[in-house]
């Protein structure tokens, strides 16, 4: 637990990347392997599920400490995050040099994932117990992983550099021995540093290769059009479809598996020959591609009905061959893989389909075909080199998402709420209205595009300037005007507005314009496809 | 229920004010008679007629005033006479020459706290506790969160730190409030430097004061001295947290940079400034301190001034003190200021 805390300090600390790398190599040379695993498990953003919800640690902690129930709560709004909350209010023995030196794997299995299958009492005695027997660094650990909300600071690929570090295995080897499903044990952990075996688990995944945003002109940046496979960037569900062993599995990007939540997709895969893995793009569609919006009425549903699969139909465009007869076939050049794909394809019936590709010979007449994205209801258009391998992480070079510009509106600032994290006591969650003749609707919320210069100068103004205060939300006076950028727009029930934007974020604080210049509701659905 | 007199101390538009004595304490305006604290920039303002301040802190007080203005010098304890009321300057721990500023009239004894801490500081004289019937304390800290660890081992820690960097041949860049807690970090840092240390242009001046006054710290160069081939590979360079990110930093190549505050308890905020390190220390006193001078004082009445006073406030109420805060003009920003 010691070991595991100082480490998260380091992270937390360091800012390089290459730091960062070192320390965690460092420690998975020397870490027990049962700690180790579970330590993968929570760098690479796994998590507990919560075990004990924030008001009751809120009260226990008011117990322990001696504090009014009040004042924790407002040290907690003060701190912005219960388990620092925990670890600074509190001092016990573990404090004062006395320290339980029991590694992280012993105390997920003895102190915490046990709390389960106690009551309330023997909980509530167990974590103050442990409360006393951690320094602060540990307790805030501990307490974190109470919450469930564990959140380290360091990217996915940074944790299998470290591994391919402390292992001397190839990072893409690491990469795909930590996706799919795995239990963190010793065995896991073991795994990670044996020689690569010829046949991996049948589930798995291979690690998404993503392509790096183009900001200049591919004309000037990216030399002669016909060394570039053109396709239509999607705007739906990155997946790879895993056909191995007579099982499908169907994985999103977010390393989930959502086999079930589109069935008819597992169904159509059967007509692949076995040990084939496709990467493609979930998208809803009747006749022609559907708004994100109604792909997003499929998410998060483990039971279909067939009515609804009727309703909101499903396909999957395959743009990339990465498995065939069970051959990895990442390292030949796109080219291959494509004309391969497009063999494999031949006669494959719906929801399965090739993603076309783009035929333009020219980077103008190319241009001119981006400007039609929005109707055609893509995000713009991906360039893949043709000589390009299937490779990890997103590198600038091999390939390029060059998307269309974002649609934009004036709103004006309504609510705001802590963030979390480094944010954590800083007002960053901010909510946006736009004026419907004397009232002001909210329309949407966003978190990210101001600088930390403007986060810290809009805090202050936020303090200065609220109106009433909901638990953690504020009010302000509606006068801050932003520009507000998004990639789509679609109707909604569900939002007083009536509209969803999708993934707003903030282009421009607009401090020249006032609350008057605004745009209205009207014209935020004149936006409407 | 007998006739209510005004409070003895109030706060007014120009600063808190001693009706009975005709003088203020810390006016943000100018007054005739000013009772000064410390030397600090929210505390101590140019523009008034006379001053009174405890002896150690004349010289930091005189930089800070300019030439204008009559500064009395006062040993701490020392008796003064304001009409019919009585003032003494008792010190408060926060910096050289910081005070507290003890009224009584008719009996009734109030103290100003001023800043003030309670831990160990060899550049100023330690808090003293006084008796009082009201005592009015600041509450920059007041959350129970902010319990300071032991300053040597923050002090070990940031020199552990020099150390590391110095081998790695990168400069060591600590940001600090330029007066006081520079000092106090110079004084407590462990011997066997492993490089010279060097000041910002604003911290040096202040520094020299400190020596002149009888502190003793250890040797320190200035950066605008630095010969030219200097690298500071293996320095520590102590300067003020407006100095982060300005031209003035373009001469350290790869500075590893650190920050000394208070506030950096809180992770948000440490991960905030974008620093590599953070150090918790502060020259304000934090809540068992506080909890435990409002007992030393015995005060029946506590008005607090800075920051958390609301919580501060409410507890003390709980706790079956009256409590209440007091409108001033003092900052809360201690590192900002």
């Amino acid at each position: 637990m010691q070991e595991f805390a100082a480490l998260f300090r380091e992270l937390d600390e360091q800012r390089g990347t290459n730091a960062k790398v070192a320390a965690m190599a460092d420690y998975f040379s020397t870490v027990e392997a049962a700690d180790g695993a579970w330590a993968v498990y929570f760098l690479s953003g796994r998590r507990l599920k919560r075990l004990i919800g924030p008001m009751q640690l809120r009260q226990w902690l008011a117990d322990v400490s001696g504090l009014p129930g009040w004042l924790v709560e407002e040290t907690h709004e003060h701190v912005g995050d219960l388990a620092e909350t925990i670890a600074l209010l509190l001092h016990g023995s573990g404090d004062a040099g006395l320290t339980d030196d029991r590694g992280l794997a012993v105390w997920l299995e003895e102190e915490i994932q046990i709390l389960r299958e106690l009551d309330d009492d023997a909980r509530r005695q167990r974590v103050t117990a442990a409360w006393q027997r951690l320094d602060e660094s540990s307790r805030f650990l501990y307490s974190k992983l109470l919450t469930g909300a564990l959140r380290v600071g360091v990217s996915q690929t940074l944790v299998e550099r470290a591994l391919a570090q402390a292992s001397g295995q190839p990072r893409p080897v690491i990469a795909h021995r930590l996706m799919g499903q795995w239990t963190p044990d010793g065995d896991f952990f073991r795994g990670l540093f044996d020689e690569r075996s010829g046949r991996e688990d049948a589930s798995r995944p291979y690690p998404f290769f993503l392509a790096h945003p183009l900001e200049d002109d591919p004309a000037e940046a990216l030399g002669a059009i016909d060394g570039w496979q053109l396709e239509w960037k999607w705007d739906g569900i990155r997946a790879q479809l895993v056909r191995r062993a007579d099982a499908v599995h169907l994985w999103s990007r977010g390393e989930s598996l959502i086999t079930e939540t589109f069935p008819e997709i597992e169904q159509g895969a059967a007509q692949l020959p076995p040990d084939t893995v496709i990467d493609g793009e979930i998208l809803a569609w009747k006749e022609t591609v559907l708004p994100f919006a109604q792909l997003q009425r499929r998410l998060g549903r483990k039971r279909v009905s067939q009515r609804f699969m009727r309703e909101v139909p499903v396909r999957l465009l395959a743009y990339d061959l990465l498995e065939a007869d069970g051959r990895d076939l990442r390292d030949i050049p796109l080219e291959r893989r494509r004309s391969w794909l497009e063999e494999l394809m031949t006669g494959i019936e719906t929801p399965l389909m090739i993603s076309p590709r783009i035929e333009s010979d020219s980077w103008s007449d190319l241009a001119g075909l981006r400007e039609q994205s929005r109707d055609r209801g893509v995000e713009g258009i991906m360039l893949k080199g043709r000589d390009t391998a299937y490779g990890t992480g997103r590198p600038r070079g091999p390939w390029w998402k060059w998307k269309i510009s974002p649609l934009t509106l004036d709103v004006i600032l309504l609510y705001a709420q802590p963030g979390h994290g480094r944010r954590a006591n800083l007002y960053t969650d901010y909510s946006f209205a736009v004026p419907d003749g004397e009232r002001l609707v909210p329309i949407a919320k966003a978190y990210s595009g101001l600088d930390d210069a403007e986060i810290r100068r809009l805090d202050r103004w936020i303090r200065r300037h609220t109106r009433e205060r909901f638990g953690p939300v504020r009010s302000v006076e509606p006068v801050q005007v932003f520009e507000l950028a998004f990639e789509g727009i679609a109707p909604s029930s569900r939002h007083k507005s009536g509209l969803a934007l999708r993934f707003p974020r903030i282009a421009r604080w607009r401090e020249d314009l006032g609350p008057g210049d605004a745009d209205t509701l009207a014209q935020a659905k004149a936006l409407l496809p | 229920m007998g006739v209510m007199s005004p409070p003895l101390i109030q706060p007014t538009d120009k600063g808190l004010y001693c009706a009975a004595g005709d003088f203020y304490i810390d006016p943000w305006r100018p007054v005739s008679r000013a009772v000064i604290t410390h030397a600090h920039a929210d505390h101590a303002r140019a523009g008034s007629d006379q001053y009174w301040a405890a002896s150690p802190g004349l010289g930091l007080l005189r930089r800070r005033l300019g030439p204008n203005g009559l500064i009395h010098g006062v040993d701490y304890g020392a008796p003064l006479q304001f009409g019919p009321v009585a003032v003494s300057l008792h010190p408060a721990g926060h910096i050289l020459g910081s005070a507290q500023v003890r009224v009584e009239y008719r009996g009734e004894v109030w103290v100003a706290s001023g800043d003030y801490k309670r831990d160990a500081d060899p550049t100023c004289a330690p808090f003293e506790p006084l008796a009082c019937d009201t005592f009015i304390t600041e509450a920059t800290f007041a959350l129970p969160v902010y319990r300071w660890p032991p300053v040597a081992s923050v002090a070990r820690d940031i020199h552990d730190w020099w150390h590391r960097n110095a081998r790695q041949g990168r400069t060591t860049m600590l940001f600090s409030y330029a007066l006081g807690k520079a000092q106090r970090l110079l004084a407590a840092l462990p011997a066997e430097h492993p490089g010279p240390i060097y000041l910002h242009g604003a911290v040096a001046p202040l520094t020299q004061d400190y020596r002149d006054a009888g502190v003793d710290l250890p040797p320190t160069r200035m950066v605008s001295e630095a010969p030219k081939e200097e690298d500071y590979g293996s320095s520590l360079v102590i300067a003020p947290p407006s100095a982060a990110g300005s031209t003035w930093m373009r001469r350290f190549r790869k500075p590893v940079t650190g920050f000394a505050s208070g506030w950096m308890r809180i992770r948000g905020n440490r991960r905030r400034r974008g620093h590599d390190r953070g150090f918790v220390i502060s020259d304000h006193v934090d809540w068992p301190g506080l909890l435990q001078t409002i007992r030393d004082t015995r005060a029946r009445q506590v008005l607090t001034t800075h920051g958390r006073a609301d919580e501060l406030v409410r507890y003390l109420n709980e706790l079956g003190l009256q409590a209440r805060p007091l409108a001033t003009l003092y900052g809360d920003d201690e590192d900002n200021a």
